[in-house]
């Protein structure tokens, strides 16, 4: 058996799990990073707006702090984030976007004097300070009190990517590349590290290390549909599922995008919209504020995709061969805009739909997008069954995007979780010694190799293409936008048909090197269970929260489901996975259950919410007027940072006395 | 209109095929036909042969969105991205396709482009030395220009995809070339007001043959880039630099 060893053993190569790697090596651990691809190939590099940091330097978001971005992340989760988890996070995104900074990412910059921006169609002229020249610029993204979304151009992940791999090069962290994990070697208490398989040579490897981190992104590709790379296909989520004692959690809690262009379903940017982009119909006509008056475009994502579905269920959708579709428009931002801060997007325009977006509207349709389920995690990053397994990124659900993320937030949540978390992993490293047990690696190694055995000379007669094809389609049928139970109970059932089945895999190319149908096989049986504790945990939470929108049950229960979906798969031969949940806690939340802001308040309130209210108005009133919000903060909901990212954040305001006004002049209108 | 036209063609793929671990297998070219749908990509071809033809076929495929750099090919003679090349640009329908040169062959279309691109990231020293170790993450941002910021982020959109490096007649000739990828990102860093490193560095890594004084000025890297990085003036800037340093 080849056995390998290090301190901190890293899952994926993508920011989190990069950035994991660098808190490691930072402390003088031995690290060593595991990934099915080149690092700098990673998801990550897709996306493109930006991410969130309370920075403050636009005129636009002046008077931004902590406070707002908290508030706006967990309206944003309809209530289903972890509060403490959300103000660790609001407190550490400048640190992070600062400390990328000095790590080389060439963020977009703010030039002082009037700017010209579209804002609700209409030209708009801004007005920056001189103070501000220079310094961290930010975009107006969905859901979101102030502009917060820091960028460059719309290639914020590639930069960020680049700059963060760049970096762990430079810390000589090592990256085995064309590596797949298949399975978590464990005691039933404590993770020792991955049995993995190299994707060239074929050999079986076991992995150990005092900790693990599984930073393998989304499950996207479960869906026929998505934005996601092809391998964000919930692997990681599905590690941890086997051990039979992790759980994930909120695996139900789908995010789809608005945007993504018909039919390929590769995205466009938010920021697309945040920079003033409209969505249109077949008519031509902009309907969005016929349904969020307020908020239009820039609600957040899961109203938007909801609304535009509902328009296309009126007819009001283009006909395509591919179904209907609605139209993005960005026309109205000029062509020098679109070519220097949305190219991105006009590349792929071009190349997938031979159009330019600078003078033709783009076919898009609300799309699979992102995870915010995933490996449950404590605060610290660790999950609570095994000790020693961490996750961090879309992988996990530490629980900041609750059952809708924030456009920005998830970027944001890879650099900043992985700074917060990388520390804990680190401390866990230094108290813990490493533990290496031959035996059970050995165990864990042979049972991966049997599987294998077993598709290659089994006589199985399966086809692992067919089962995901099923897959997908199941997913996008009846666990899409808008759920009822009728098709969620036909999705979990036609999904353990294809379970069954998935024991039953034939391979007709039987080498076991480098062999694309065995891997495919590998991780189609996988699939197929992450696909059901979404399915299972979409059927059995009859409410509507976030982006699981059940149109049996259209509101949102605070009374019933105020709290997070855990699931695990104790035995390996069930058909469909243990489901547990884990309360919220209203009297600990510094922001009770309130109204989201979007269409009609009909959520059936907690009995405890009114009492946390008056306790919150009572804490306040104690500590007089003369209490800062630090200190407010504080008083209300006490949560706690590794020591070096404590410190406070410097903002422009801190400094500037006078200036600062919004200076703002309405212009032509440009509709 | 052109998915009319094109609807119902049979394209026919010639493709080189090869498993270097593979005792006894010899490089051949393989002939597969398969029915154009409208809008197809080669990513979306090479899957159907694959689910549908031969399960074995090799590829790398990463964001299918022209981002990621995975999955350059020699498509009818020329290096490119597969998963944004529309099949529909080839009106005989015959469309050749070869893994990219200049990489180690991983098997048929599939090469490893990672390993090359940290070895140059490690030899050429490719990430910012800053100024200073200790910045302040509490503290406010050190102001950069705009301009330069933008500048930056332009050279910045290299997605290490291998183009320019299987165009290269000098990389050709001289294994030890560091190709347009290496110049560029080179000059990202010399032009980076926050990157410590003097001219003076800059030259001990590329003012040689194996950097901007290698170049045949040929230019393939130029002519094939998918993110059309200005090549050609980046080699010409950091030459003309290199050449009237003085130490």
């Amino acid at each position: 058996m080849k056995l390998i060893y290090t301190d901190s053993l890293v899952v994926g190569a993508g920011l989190a799990g990069l950035r994991v790697a660098i808190a490691s090596k930072e402390r003088g651990l031995d690290t060593l990073v595991l990934s099915l691809i080149p690092a700098k190939r990673s998801h990550s590099a897709a996306a493109q707006g930006g991410m969130q940091a309370s920075l403050g330097n636009t005129v636009k978001g002046m008077g931004d702090d902590e406070d707002i971005h908290f508030q706006d992340t967990v309206k944003g989760s309809d209530w289903g984030c972890d509060q403490d988890v959300a103000r660790m996070f609001a407190h550490c995104a400048p640190k992070a976007v600062r400390e990328l900074a000095n790590w080389g990412v060439p963020w977009t910059r703010i030039t002082e004097g009037p700017r010209q921006v579209v804002v609700n169609a209409e030209k708009v002229t801004i007005e920056e300070a001189k103070e501000a020249h220079g310094l961290i610029n930010a975009r107006d993204f969905g859901g979101t009190k102030k502009w917060r979304t820091c960028y460059t151009a719309d290639g914020t992940g590639h930069s960020l990517l680049y700059a963060v791999d760049n970096k762990a090069i430079s810390m000589d962290i090592p990256v085995h590349e064309r590596v797949e994990a298949l399975a978590i070697i464990h005691d039933g208490k404590r993770c020792h590290g991955v049995v993995a398989r190299c994707l060239v040579t074929g050999e079986l490897r076991a992995y150990i290390g005092k900790s693990t981190t599984i930073a393998t992104g989304g499950y996207g590709r479960i869906y026929e549909v998505s934005t996601n790379a092809i391998i964000c296909e919930g692997i990681g989520q599905a590690l941890a599922l086997e051990t039979g004692v992790a759980k994930l959690g909120n695996m139900e809690a789908v995010q789809f995008h608005p945007t993504a262009i018909v039919p390929v379903g590769i995205l466009t940017t938010e920021g697309c919209r945040g920079d003033g982009g409209l969505l249109r119909d077949k008519d031509g006509h902009r309907f969005m504020p016929d349904y969020e008056p307020e908020k239009k475009e820039l609600a957040s994502r899961d109203v938007v995709s909801r609304r535009m579905t509902e328009h296309m269920r009126k007819g009001k959708g283009v006909d395509s061969p591919y179904g209907p579709h609605l139209w993005l428009d960005i026309t109205l931002l000029g062509r020098k805009h679109v070519e220097t801060n949305l190219r991105e997007v006009k590349e792929i325009c071009e190349n997938f739909l031979g159009i330019d977006p600078a003078k033709e509207w783009i076919p898009v349709r609300p799309t699979q997008h992102y995870s915010m389920g995933g490996i449950r995690t404590d605060k610290t990053g660790q999950n609570p069954q095994l000790k020693g397994l961490f996750s961090v990124g879309e992988a996990a659900c530490w629980d900041m995007h609750g059952f809708n993320r924030l456009g920005g937030n998830s970027l944001a949540e890879t650099v900043v979780g992985g700074m917060i978390i990388g520390k804990y992993v680190a401390d866990f490293c230094q108290e813990n010694s490493l533990e290496i047990d031959t035996n059970l690696a050995e165990s864990f190694v042979d049972k991966v190799r049997d599987e294998i055995d077993d598709l290659i000379e089994g006589g199985g007669t399966e086809s692992p293409f067919v089962l995901r094809k099923e897959m997908q389609r199941i997913m996008m049928d009846y666990v899409g936008i808008f759920r009822n139970g009728i098709e969620l109970d036909k999705a979990v059932s036609e999904l353990q048909g294809l379970l069954e089945r998935s024991r039953d895999i034939g391979l007709k190319c039987s080498k076991r090197h480098a062999n694309p149908e065995l891997v495919e096989a590998l991780r189609v049986k996988r699939m197929i269970k992450v696909a059901l504790t979404v399915a299972c945990g979409a059927a059995a939470r009859t409410e509507s929260r976030g982006a699981h929108a059940r149109e049996d049950f259209p509101q949102r229960n605070d009374k019933d489901w105020l709290n997070r979906t855990l699931s695990s798969w104790p035995d390996e031969n069930a058909l469909s996975p243990e489901l547990s949940y884990e309360q919220l806690d209203v009297m600990k939340m510094e922001l009770p259950p309130g109204y989201r802001g979007y269409g009609i308040d009909n959520a059936i309130t907690h009995p405890d919410t009114e009492k946390r209210e008056q306790e919150i108005a009572d804490i306040i009133s104690e500590l007089g007027e003369d209490a800062d919000r630090y200190q407010r903060q504080n008083a209300i909901m006490p949560y706690e940072v590794p020591k070096a990212l404590q410190p406070k954040n410097e903002r422009l305001s801190d400094n500037l006395t006078e200036s600062g006004e919004c200076v703002e002049k309405v212009g032509e209108t440009v509709e | 209109m052109s998915q009319i036209e094109t609807k119902g063609r049979t394209l026919t793929f010639n493709i080189f095929r090869y498993d270097p671990q593979e005792v006894g297998d010899k490089p051949k070219m393989v002939k597969y036909q398969i029915e154009e749908t409208p809008g197809m990509t080669v990513f979306i071809a090479l899957n159907m042969l694959r689910e549908h033809q031969d399960t074995s076929l090799q590829f790398d495929f990463v964001c299918r969105a022209g981002i990621c750099g995975s999955c350059a090919m020699v498509i009818n003679g020329f290096p490119t991205l597969a998963c944004r090349t529309l099949t529909k640009n080839y009106p005989k329908g015959e469309i050749t396709l070869m893994p990219l040169p200049g990489f180690e062959l991983i098997g048929d279309l599939s090469v490893n482009t990672g390993k090359f691109m940290r070895e140059l990231a490690e030899r050429l020293k490719l990430w910012l030395h800053p100024m200073s170790e200790d910045a302040d993450v509490h503290r406010l941002e050190i102001p950069m220009s705009p301009q330069e910021a933008a500048k930056l982020y332009e050279l910045e959109r290299c997605v290490e995809c291998g183009v320019c490096v299987s165009a290269c007649a000098t990389k050709q000739m001289r294994e030890t070339f560091v190709g347009a990828v290496g110049m560029m990102k080179l000059a990202r860093f010399e032009l980076d007001s926050r990157d410590s490193r003097s001219t003076e560095d800059f030259y001990h890594v590329i003012g040689n043959q194996d950097g901007v004084f290698g170049c045949m000025t040929l230019l393939g890297c130029q002519d094939n880039c998918p993110k059309d990085l200005p090549h050609m003036q980046q080699i010409a800037y950091l030459r003309r630099k290199m050449a009237m340093a003085q130490f």
